[in-house]
């Protein structure tokens, strides 16, 4: 048994794990159909590891559901087809490619070209055709403006959008999951989870990652500031010359829209302190996504984005 | 982040996590305030700054508006106004720090009271020119009515009344007469100027007179641990863990969060509303067996004997048990732009059980103006603060707010719409 002299006293990463297990425990038990929203980034994985810890020595009572732009780092699919498989949960692949191949989103072109945006129309389909009436993604109030101001239990109408203006209050841990037929509930159990709580978290609990997080030596080149690895699905412009060179990336997206950092760490703690040093945001380093404009975030999830 | 060296050392890992709500309004320099602790404290970086540098030229604001760090809707930016309460972490070497921001116009008391509910702390913001005003007792009536344990006042803009440790002092007599008044038991002043800085992060040079912390050496060394019930214990049952194979065949865990008391092993057991007895088996994790584990924990309990425990009973002390109450008294924070009219049938959330409630008598309601109470008003309308008598359509396992806040409380769902109407909290049952 592990001794607890003082119970009462917790470490902040006690208080946010009984927090999030104690929401994932609320949707499960409130909604129908729920669904867990799995990428294979660490958020992911963290929310991954609550949910064992909300239902042991039980099963998820719901499946656990991959957005597949077809653009992933391979090294995150096979991560994730490994993990579900070693906890033993139902995993529903939902492909971007078919939306596209199905003629339900068009495929941008260019060199700047992204299936980040069409992930909301598989999303949204893959919700109806499973009839899921709640989501739980791993996102974090950190992360964004817009999400620093969305609700835990955040309510979605038909069409899968957020009203900013018009959100249920929240209050104490008492959660309200009324909806009518049709309608969605998105759940962020980590929302009060900053990226250090999170590298913490996956340090405590000794949560493995997927390699690209660790320094590897890669084919990159450079664009917007930014590291992008070097793969058929991203089209280089004159200038932009590949080159090789020790590399990590601090988000797991897609490879269109993912930047990584020149880095030696190869340890979790080497990761840690060089997040800890840093100057710049996570998202604000790393993706291309949120730098269109000062309220894109905002705007994917007014269409029905995570 | 650069303020931490290691982020993963033991230090950092045991870092207590105290969750603060701020409330005043812009005039009283709140977003000057906020923006201070989070620029010394060195949690804005980098591109964070010079995306709101940018913007404030832009807008033509004329200095560096750091209330664009939480005002991230869209029509929050162009209208210069901010809409929803926000949530923003930092931390220090010694804590965790979550932090509700919540807005100071139209919705506020909505806002405050969504925003105060899981607050350990309140800061509530006096101009030192005006000193305690009709908002700051609003502020102050809404913190007490949330039994927010600790509050602290800061004392803004110091450096316009000169540093003066008399002005300070006049304030501070106000404050005592008006925590008496409300029954705050921990209401603490800090003199400071948010603008140059004095007396937020670092102890500045402006009021050499102060020999108290500052409000951030205040906020690090609270005793927040002390506020929580371990006398009463209490454990909303939330989802029976039936795991259905081999390994586990006749496995049957209750999961829930502590919400009172401390819990071990061989504890007696009452199953409420059905009255059955047992005994604790087990408290246990995914990471195996505790010996006593307290609110707010995650855990799951088993029971010794195989009694009928669902989602919505709540296993207590039977020494110590809370009311079996068909009937509740309680102040009513109301949220909806709907007026509650006496006699309206409305959902009721309380712990993880959801039955319905009849408004039987909407007792008085609180004059916000003068913190009066008017009896007997013929409706509620959008934040109205009230006492009100519900009558529900099964019984609930709870305390007063008092109490336990986390047993003490409920929501009101809207049938129709769904929509949360109001905030409860339990004054009497029966």
């Amino acid at each position: 048994m592990t001794a607890l002299t003082q119970p009462h006293v917790l470490s902040h990463l006690d208080e946010l794990e009984a927090e999030a297990i104690h929401i994932i425990r609320e949707i499960a038990a409130e909604r129908e159909r729920p669904v867990l929203l799995f990428s294979g980034g660490k958020d992911s994985i963290v929310l991954l590891r609550l949910a064992e810890k909300a239902f042991h020595p039980g099963k998820f009572p719901f499946p656990v559901m991959h957005v597949d732009t077809g653009h992933n780092f391979p090294e995150v699919v096979e991560y994730r087809d490994r993990r579900v498989a070693e906890l033993g949960e139902r995993l529903i692949v939902a492909s971007v490619q078919e939306s596209i191949d199905k003629g339900r989103a068009v495929e941008q072109t260019g060199p700047r070209a992204s299936r980040n945006q069409l992930q909301t129309v598989t999303l949204l389909d893959a919700i109806q055709e499973h009839q899921f009436d709640a989501a739980m993604g791993g996102a974090r109030r950190d992360e964004e403006k817009a999400r620093a101001k969305e609700r835990i239990f955040s309510f979605r109408d038909d069409f899968g959008q957020w009203n900013p203006r018009a959100q249920r209050p929240e209050l104490w841990n008492l959660y309200n999951a009324c909806i009518r037929k049709g309608e969605q509930i998105r759940v962020f159990p980590i929302s009060n989870w900053t990226e250090l709580d999170v590298w913490q978290y996956v340090a405590r609990e000794n949560l493995e990652l997927p390699s690209i997080y660790f320094s590897h030596k890669r084919e990159v080149f450079r664009r917007d500031n930014m590291l992008y690895a070097v793969s058929p699905y991203v089209e280089r412009l004159p200038g932009e010359d590949p080159f090789e060179i020790d590399v990590r990336f601090r988000t797991v997206g897609d490879m269109t829209c993912t930047g990584g950092v020149e880095s030696t760490a190869s340890s979790i703690d080497q990761v840690v302190a060089e997040i800890a040093a840093t100057r710049i945001t996570e998202r604000g380093e790393t993706r291309a996504d949120d730098r269109v404009s000062e309220a894109a975030m905002e705007d994917r999830k007014r269409v029905g984005y995570f | 982040m650069s303020a931490i060296s290691d982020p993963i050392s033991e230090e950092m890992m045991q870092a207590e996590l105290l969750r603060l709500v701020t409330a005043g309004s812009v005039d009283d320099g709140k977003s000057t305030l906020i923006g201070r602790l989070l620029y010394d404290t060195k949690q804005i970086l980098a591109d964070q700054m010079e995306a709101i540098e940018e913007t404030s030229q832009r807008r033509g604001d004329g200095y560096v508006n750091l209330a664009l760090l939480t005002d991230g809707l869209r029509a929050e930016r162009e209208q210069g106004i901010t809409i929803d309460v926000a949530y923003r972490s930092f931390v220090t070497p010694r804590r965790r720090f979550q932090l509700a921001d919540a807005p100071g116009h139209v919705q506020y008391t909505r806002n405050m009271v969504t925003g105060a509910s899981t607050a350990h702390v309140a800061v509530i913001l006096v101009d030192a020119r005006n000193g305690v005003v009709e908002q700051t007792r609003r502020h102050s009536y809404i913190a007490a009515m949330l039994e927010i344990p600790h509050i602290v006042v800061a004392v803004n803009k110091m450096d316009l009344v000169d540093f003066s440790p008399e002005r300070f002092a006049e304030i501070e007599a106000d404050l005592r007469e008006l925590a008496d008044a409300l029954g705050l038991h921990d209401m603490r002043a800090i003199p400071m100027s948010a603008l140059r800085g004095d007396n937020v992060v670092e102890a500045g040079d402006g009021m050499p007179w102060w020999t108290g912390p500052t409000l951030l050496e205040h906020l690090e060394t609270l005793d927040i641990s002390a506020d929580k019930n371990l006398e009463d214990r209490r454990f909303p049952v939330q989802w029976v863990i039936r795991p259905m194979a081999d390994e586990f065949h006749d496995y049957r865990g209750y999961a829930g969060q502590v919400a009172g008391g401390v819990w071990r092993p061989g504890d007696d057991v009452v199953v409420l509303p059905s009255g059955r007895r047992s005994r604790v088996a087990a408290v246990e994790t995914l990471d195996g067996e505790l010996e006593a584990v307290a609110a707010p924990l995650s855990v799951t309990i088993r029971l010794e004997d195989n009694v009928d425990v669902g989602r919505g009973d709540m296993l207590a002390d039977p020494e110590r048990p809370p009311i079996v109450a068909r009937e509740l008294t309680a102040k009513l924070c109301w949220m909806s732009e709907r007026p509650l009219e006496g006699r309206a049938t409305l959902g009721i959330k309380h712990t993880t059980r959801n039955v319905r409630a009849i408004v039987d008598e909407l007792v008085s309601v609180v004059d916000i103006t003068t913190l009066v109470d008017q009896p007997a008003p013929s409706r509620l309308e959008l934040n109205d603060l009230a006492v009100v008598k519900l009558r529900l359509s099964e019984p609930l396992a709870v305390d007063t707010f008092s109490r336990n806040r986390a047993t003490g409380a409920f929501i009101l769902i809207d049938e129709a719409t769904n929509e949360t109407v109001g905030a409860g909290m339990i004054l009497e049952a029966s």
